[in-house]
């Protein structure tokens, strides 16, 4: 039996459950989105990723109703929401800081939501008490928010935002203020949590680790404006612009000219006297267009010897070593003064390294390592 | 404990000589037998029962509560309504001349107050009695609940009431579930305040107050023209004696709460 792939973007008659259409959203003389369209799926786990005030944050208070925007609509299920006050969606929150109840206890919390719904007695005792098990919290039901740790509050407000099975929940930052170890462990839960739910998330971080980590699809925001929707694998392998490539993870740009070169290749002058590179793209450059070869440091080898078979290699000096643990990161000094920056794990102990400061290296990738950009 | 050096001990002393000899010499002779007030002839607590014969005292004492219950209570509904208003409202048309009008009362000179509250209620008819004296006290000391709510108002974590109506309250079901319940503690000082405001006002009562409406700190103030009696001494010793055991109480309450506060935040950070 074939295994289904959960695509349904790429399924043209697949009906989206939020979509923005042409939204913009000023305040004052500042536009805070512009011009905006964007489908969200059922069952997806959509991250709105970008730099503090690029207007993901706004994005989200106008799906929760908080803000409505200047122009443009905004479907929930095909109906506009945009007349619909907050307390008339189907949608919930999960705030940055978690604005739990201070007066109300870790059950009087969860079980707020379902009594304005007017819910029985005994199916509010119920749903909350599902609510506690499904995060972990039963122990703590009858304390105070300010009785427990942090990571247990920020249960509390998940469990609290799903307790109304909401259509679409909504995660602003919700890991921020969790140390490292913890962010780590709450990431999957909460993938777990939104696959046993099978709830709509859209999650609202300026973490692009955590957004790789737990979404279906990225969209990749700056200044207002999309600038590309896709899934992890593809955002990091195959940005569309110079500046996804730059925002997501680390990244070495080459500057140079573009030349055909056979099926699908092309030859890239990018500095006097220096052998052109070559490199593949799915792309169509005119002869002479100004592009940028985007290529990740781990995709870059670094050897003693010239390799005989690698498409690209270039010669340089170890001007830095950044060891992390795990990896190294070599930034070679080309003759050209420009650093390109080679990532190798650390197989080996340290004291057996190949390469110190100041070795002579060679660097070397394949044509089809790196992404050529027009931009 | 650190010992104090002589020099603060000194500023110490005169600093609480300086504020209580007065109010001591005061408790000290309500319990004087003589009626001279000035002259100690033994220890007797008979002032304090003929004050409990005096009709006088005892009707203004309760025209004085009436009063005080009545106005800081109103005060504190639209004192709380108006900072609310004023911090969350926006920026709507006027917003800077309405929080710089709220606050003019705060600095007006009483005495202003009180006449033109004399010529407002003449000019419409209403007779002086218990009822102007309670608009008057509301008028001057909603200001003083508006600036202790909207201050912790500004403070509040506006995500609270978002949280709320996200949850599916409507706007007033959130004010009154969870705004109200947190800022609870600004409100009631703020209803505290307006009432001592009230219970001691004696120039706008003066102004407000009619034949049969007479507050007790007129009925004290016209008695001590005539001379001060050790009744008198008797009735303030009753006053600094409830007020001292309500400011050592809310105190006492105020401490236990925060360090039970204290202790469970560790308790949780620990666990």
């Amino acid at each position: 039996m074939p295994e289904t792939v959960f695509a349904p973007w790429s399924d043209p008659d697949a009906r989206p459950l939020i979509r923005f259409q042409n939204v913009t959203k000023r305040f004052g003389d500042f536009t805070a989105i512009h011009d905006l369209t964007l489908d969200i799926f059922e069952r997806e786990f959509f991250a709105l990723l970008g730099p503090s005030g690029c207007g993901k944050t706004t994005l989200m208070r106008m799906l929760a109703g908080f803000e409505t925007p200047t122009s443009g609509r905004i479907e929930l299920a095909g109906k506009d929401i945009v007349p619909v006050p907050p307390n008339k969606r189907a949608v919930n929150m999960m705030f940055q800081s978690y604005a739990l109840f201070p007066h109300l206890s870790v059950w009087d919390n969860i079980a707020f939501g379902l009594r304005r719904d007017n819910m029985a007695k005994d199916a509010i005792d119920r749903r909350v008490d599902e609510m506690l098990k499904l995060t972990r919290l039963g122990r703590f039901a009858r304390r105070k928010p300010h009785q427990i740790s942090g990571g247990q509050r920020q249960r509390v407000a998940l469990a609290r935002s799903l307790a109304k099975a909401p259509k679409l929940l909504l995660l602003d930052e919700p890991l921020g203020a969790l140390d490292a170890k913890l962010r780590q462990d709450t990431q999957f839960e909460l993938m777990d949590i939104q696959e046993k739910t099978g709830t709509t998330f859209v999650i609202v971080t300026h973490d692009q680790e955590e957004a790789m980590t737990v979404a279906s699809r990225i969209a990749v925001m700056d200044q207002g404006e999309v600038i590309q929707i896709a899934t992890p694998d593809k955002i990091y392998e195959e940005p569309e612009s110079v500046y996804v490539a730059d925002f997501i993870g680390d990244v070495n740009l080459i500057e140079g000219r573009a030349s055909a070169h056979g099926e699908g290749r092309f030859r890239i002058d990018w500095a006097e006297g220096q052998q052109p590179l070559i490199a593949a793209s799915r792309l169509e450059f005119a002869a002479g267009q100004q592009c940028h070869l985007a290529i990740r440091p781990e995709k870059i080898a670094i050897s003693a010897e010239r390799p005989s078979d690698a498409d690209n290699a270039v010669q340089g000096r170890v001007h830095d070593i950044a060891y992390l643990g795990n990896l190294s990161t070599y930034h070679v000094e080309l003759p050209t003064g420009a650093i390109v920056k080679a990532q190798t794990a650390n197989t080996r102990r340290i004291s057996r390294r190949d390469f110190t400061w100041e070795d002579p290296v060679w660097l070397s990738w394949t044509a089809t390592a790196g992404v050529l950009l027009a931009n | 404990m650190n010992r104090l050096s002589w020099f603060n001990t000194v500023s110490l002393t005169l600093g609480f000589a300086f504020l209580y000899i007065p109010m001591i010499i005061l408790i000290v002779f309500s319990f004087n037998e003589s009626k001279l007030v000035t002259v100690w002839a033994g220890f007797s607590t008979r002032w304090y029962g003929e004050l409990m014969q005096n009709q006088a005292f005892l009707s203004a004492a309760w025209v004085t509560l009436k009063v005080a219950v009545f106005s800081s209570t109103i005060a504190t509904v639209l004192g709380t309504m108006a900072a609310y208003v004023l911090v969350r409202g926006g920026r709507f048309m006027g917003r800077t001349l309405f929080s710089g009008m709220i606050y003019a009362p705060l600095v007006m000179p009483e005495v202003i107050t009180g006449l033109s509250l004399l010529l407002l209620f003449i000019g419409i008819g209403l007779d002086r009695g218990v009822l102007t004296i309670v608009l008057a006290h509301t008028t001057f000391s909603m200001c003083y609940v508006s600036v202790v709510v909207s201050s912790r108002l500004v403070t509040f974590d506006r995500s609270l009431e978002e949280a709320a109506l996200d949850l599916g309250c409507s706007p007033i079901q959130a004010f009154g579930l969870v705004t109200l319940p947190i800022i609870a503690p600004a409100v009631i000082s703020g209803w505290l305040l307006a009432f001592t405001l009230s219970l001691d006002d004696l120039v706008i009562a003066s102004f407000t107050s009619g034949p049969s409406s007479t507050t007790l700190p007129i009925k004290i103030f016209s008695a001590v023209r005539l001379g001060v009696s050790p009744e008198i001494n008797a009735l303030s010793t009753i006053m600094i004696g409830i007020v001292t055991v309500g400011v050592i109480t809310a105190s006492l309450v105020t401490k236990r709460a925060s360090i039970r506060q204290r202790r469970e935040e560790q308790e949780a950070a620990r666990a």
